[in-house]
């Protein structure tokens, strides 16, 4: 029984990560049809980001505030990222729009650029993020489960971030009108809709989040410059299970992955785990090919 | 008048061939041995490009797989050539990993037969289960993109997890002989240079087929519109699942020839980075060239032996950079480029859009 | 009405299409007689393009059944397998194969053993470049056979994909306004055409061009909201009140809009 329970903290812990990283990758790619496969970058950026604020308060601070670093952090990542996403959206991504193929190929020769550079500026080893105290330990809950508190904050973190996009999208002037060029590009900009800022704004914000999730991950071990190419796939089978056009599908499609991965993982063997996973996948596929949320058109291609 | 044009063109195209083909033949008269086994492997990189040029360049389909399919080429040969090299008695990775006994898929690869039919099927069988679930449902574009790209990931960390059976991260190495000759003689390796010329050139003369045989049309006519195709009477899927089948097989060709030079198969030179090299020798080449496609891998490739010798981290940097070049600047590569150029010149029959434009069928 | 169920060649039964929540069909009754040149009118959103779905495989029916030669119900099969049974489409905005040469766009569309083995072994007979040659005079695109589709003006296109569709040689061609974009000259050579093809096979087309309908239909077919409003001649149907009332009454916006539908 306590084993189950931590499973499934586990997993949920793993699905609220995958999450963070999937919401940006779903509406950068519903909206504009790009595959920002540098993405995985982003988080690496905001994951350094977090590391610098770390040794800003390490230098300039008194160490009695070195615990709140975190909560300075967190907000610094995701300007950082949000900055650089607007520069990629207009330097490289708004000439590739409706071309998801090419996209995902030139973005993925950013992410290996954006690598390179973060070996040049912060050395080819991983570098350790020491987190704040209060995070230490954990939650006992039916008498011998540890719930860490780092997990229950990435957790509730996620909660936050959700909730935060979910007025965004749904409650907010810009969100609707993200919304509307989501739904239909031409109409919306026949109505008087900026396109092009709905896009930069929509890629920024989803840079932005990938930056929080980048620092989020700077509490579960230390980072390195290619941190972002361990989650990046796992993310992408999140959009591709979870459909696209819908905050609700990507929310089911993470929780999938990242319970079914901790649960056969745990059944099996960590190799043998991936396997079953992808085979679920696939066959989940089957029954439904365009996820689990589709938005019906009547253009086929 | 037309006709003979026609006439004179096919014969310097034949003469091309011809020209081609000598040089590859006669290279080892003037490459140290070193330089002749990096060409080798580059040739065989080259046969993985003409697959993956077939399935990408031609039906439009990107697989981000292919690293899979030439490792599990590899790892057939390796581990034949294990066997050889064990002699009777267990690999040794086995006898660390604490088996007792070869596992019973081993066994058969202990026929060079059996080992070679294996490195051509197994990827291709692989690639027709994939292709039948994914074409027959449709999903296509980006998602079968992302799908290949979660099998290289598992069959990644399969082979890693699967030590005992698989040498996990060290791969497949140690083992020196080709029936009964060193695999680093001078000779044995002229000789192999020579087979993969003729295994390109067959993979070659394979695609070029394929490519102008009716197969090919309907192939590129599914690259246009996969749903007019479909209105037409043909079913797609099971273009795209022969298609990707047959890229496939050539990948797996490749990289048995590759273990043949260079000795070692690991699950490092099937992962992510190195399949979406593969996709980039293709793009800088020219999706739906042939000839750009295998001239892309072996430039890319001689560009990346020299240059990343000296400038290792650079040459990360500046494959990041092709990347972007290639897609924004250059969507048909190379051959596209100098396909332009004679194009300005002679004006003869108009451009249709480019592969990368989003044609709606309906 | 004299004629037996032998010469029925489509037969839809109460189809309805439903798109999440919207009845684009509802229970729409369709007969078809073999050789028969049958004109499918009604303002935008009327359903017309989604029964020719329906009928090609394109949109699968919620309910309803599709018979196709008295026989074999095409709502349960694929696309291309109803193309392989003899029915044909041309749709709205033109699409060819554009990377492809105007020869080999007819050159894969003509009928044939369409399975993989087939197109490996295909040479192309004389006979067969014969066909597409007579086609493509036909079709007035000789001269650019060797052009790549996507670099034809917009008539051009249509006329290619026209010339597909005959090489098909379906029992049954689906047009949907086959004559939008075309010059005058070219609408009445269009008509003429699908005359004579309704020699051997059957056609429905879907058009908004009144002046075309009315100079070449026997028999109009008027869908209102996803239902059948009327059905007879032209004569009949202009005189009808409700067709007037909902359609020729519309007639100016209708035309204004043809892009959509």
């Amino acid at each position: 029984m306590d084993v189950i329970v931590l499973q499934l903290f586990n997993g949920f812990s793993v699905s609220s990560i995958l999450l963070l990283i999937a919401l940006g990758l779903a509406i950068t790619f519903g909206l504009m049809k790009v595959i920002n496969m540098a993405h995985g970058e982003l988080i690496m950026i905001g994951a350094y980001s977090a590391y610098v604020v770390q040794n800003l308060f390490l230098s300039y601070m008194p160490s009695s505030m070195f615990n709140w670093y975190f909560i300075a952090a967190i907000p610094f990542s995701f300007i950082v990222a949000f900055l650089i996403g607007l520069l990629l959206e207009a330097t490289l991504i708004r000439f590739l729009y409706g071309r998801p193929l090419d996209s995902l190929l030139a973005t993925w020769g950013i992410g290996l650029m954006l690598q390179q550079l973060a070996r040049t500026i912060f050395g080819a080893p991983n570098v350790g993020v020491t987190s704040p105290s209060w995070l230490n330990g954990g939650m006992t809950i039916m008498g011998d489960v540890v719930l860490p508190y780092k997990r229950l904050f990435i957790i509730a973190l996620v909660c936050l971030c959700l909730v935060a996009m979910y007025v965004y999208i749904y409650r907010s002037h810009s969100g609707r009108r993200m919304r509307a060029v989501m739904q239909n590009r031409e109409m919306a900009a026949c109505l008087g809709i900026s396109t092009r800022r709905v896009d930069a704004m929509t890629f920024a914000i989803g840079s932005g989040i990938a930056g929080i999730a980048g620092c989020a991950l700077t509490l579960m071990g230390p980072i390195g410059p290619s941190i972002g190419t361990y989650y990046i796939v796992d993310a992408f089978m999140v959009v591709v299970l979870g459909g696209v056009g819908k905050l609700i599908g990507t929310v089911f499609g993470a929780l999938g992955i990242g319970l079914s991965n901790t649960v056969f993982e745990y059944w099996t063997t960590a190799s043998l785990g991936k396997v079953l996973v992808f085979l679920c996948i696939v066959a989940f596929l089957q029954w439904k090919p365009m996820g689990l949320v589709a938005m019906r058109s009547r253009s086929l291609d | 008048m037309h006709k003979r044009l026609m006439s004179r063109q096919r014969l310097w195209l034949l003469a091309g061939y011809a020209a081609a083909a000598t040089a590859l033949f006669c290279a080892p008269l003037f490459l140290s041995d070193f330089r002749l086994n990096l060409l080798a492997k580059f040739l065989a990189f080259a046969i993985v490009a003409l697959g993956l040029d077939l399935i990408w360049g031609y039906t439009g389909i990107l697989s981000l797989g292919h690293g899979v399919f030439f490792g599990l080429g590899g790892y057939a040969m390796a581990m034949y050539l294990k066997l050889e090299a064990s002699g009777g008695r267990l690999p040794d990775f086995m006898d660390w990993s604490g088996l007792s006994a070869l596992p019973w898929f081993w066994k058969p690869f202990s026929s060079f037969g059996f080992a070679f039919a294996a490195g051509i099927l197994l990827p291709a069988l692989l690639a027709l289960v994939l292709g039948y679930f994914t074409f027959r449902n449709r999903i296509k574009g980006v998602y079968f993109t992302i799908l290949t790209q979660a099998l290289v990931i598992i069959t990644v960390t399969l082979f890693i997890g699967q030590q005992a059976f698989t040498g996990g991260t060290n791969g497949i190495t140690g083992y020196g002989k080709l029936f009964g000759q060193s695999l680093a003689s001078p000779d044995t390796k002229q000789m192999l240079y020579w087979v993969t010329v003729i295994a390109l050139i067959a993979a070659y003369a394979l695609c070029r087929f394929l490519v102008k045989s009716r197969f090919g049309k309907v192939l590129r006519a599914i690259r246009d519109g996969e749903n007019r195709v479909r209105f037409i009477g043909y079913n797609p899927a099971i273009y795209q699942m022969v298609a990707f089948s047959i890229s496939a097989g050539l990948a797996g060709l490749a990289g048995m020839l590759f273990v043949l030079h260079v000795g070692i198969i690991s699950p490092s030179m099937m992962g992510i980075v190195p399949s979406i090299e593969m996709v980039l020798w293709v793009a800088i080449g020219g999706r739906g060239t042939l000839i750009g496609a295998a001239l892309g891998a072996i430039l890319l490739n001689s560009a990346k032996s020299v240059f990343s010798e000296s400038y290792p981290d650079a040459w990360l940097f500046f494959m990041g950079l092709l990347f972007v070049i290639v897609v924004v600047f250059l969507p048909k590569g190379a051959a596209g480029l100098l396909g332009q150029f004679k194009w300005l010149r002679r004006r003869r029959a108009k451009h249709g859009e480019g592969d990368g434009v989003h044609y709606p069928a309906v | 009405m004299e004629k037996g169920m032998e010469s029925t060649i489509l037969q839809c039964d109460g189809v309805t299409v439903d798109f999440d929540g919207f009845k684009a069909v509802q229970g729409m009754n369709f007969r078809l007689e073999k050789g028969e040149l049958r004109f499918l009118i009604g303002p935008n959103g009327a359903g017309k393009t989604t029964m020719l779905d329906v009928i090609c495989g394109k949109v699968k029916p919620t309910i309803g059944k599709v018979l196709f030669g008295g026989k074999v119900d095409i709502t349960r099969k694929k696309e291309h397998q109803i193309a392989e049974l003899g029915i044909g489409r041309k749709f709205q905005t033109p699409s060819i194969f554009p990377t492809l040469t105007v020869f080999e766009n007819l050159e894969i569309a003509m009928r044939q053993n369409r399975s993989v083995l087939a197109a490996l072994r295909a040479k192309l007979r004389a006979e067969e470049q014969e066909r597409i040659e007579a086609q493509l005079e036909m079709i007035g695109l000789q001269e650019k056979a060797s052009w790549r589709a996507g670099g034809l003006s917009h008539g051009e296109k249509q006329w290619l994909e026209i010339g597909m569709m005959l090489l098909q040689e379906p029992e049954i061609l689906l047009l949907d306004e086959p004559v939008a974009g075309m010059t005058d000259n070219e609408t009445e050579k269009t008509g003429e055409l699908l005359r004579a093809i309704s020699q051997t096979q059957s056609i429905v087309v879907v058009e908004h061009d009144m002046e075309f309908v009315r100079n070449f239909a026997s028999k109009v077919t008027v869908m209102h909201e996803g239902k059948l409003l009327k059905e007879g001649s032209m004569e009949e149907v202009q005189r009808d009140d409700r067709v007037a009332e909902v359609y020729l009454g519309k007639r100016r916006d209708a035309d204004a809009g043809r892009s959509t539908a």
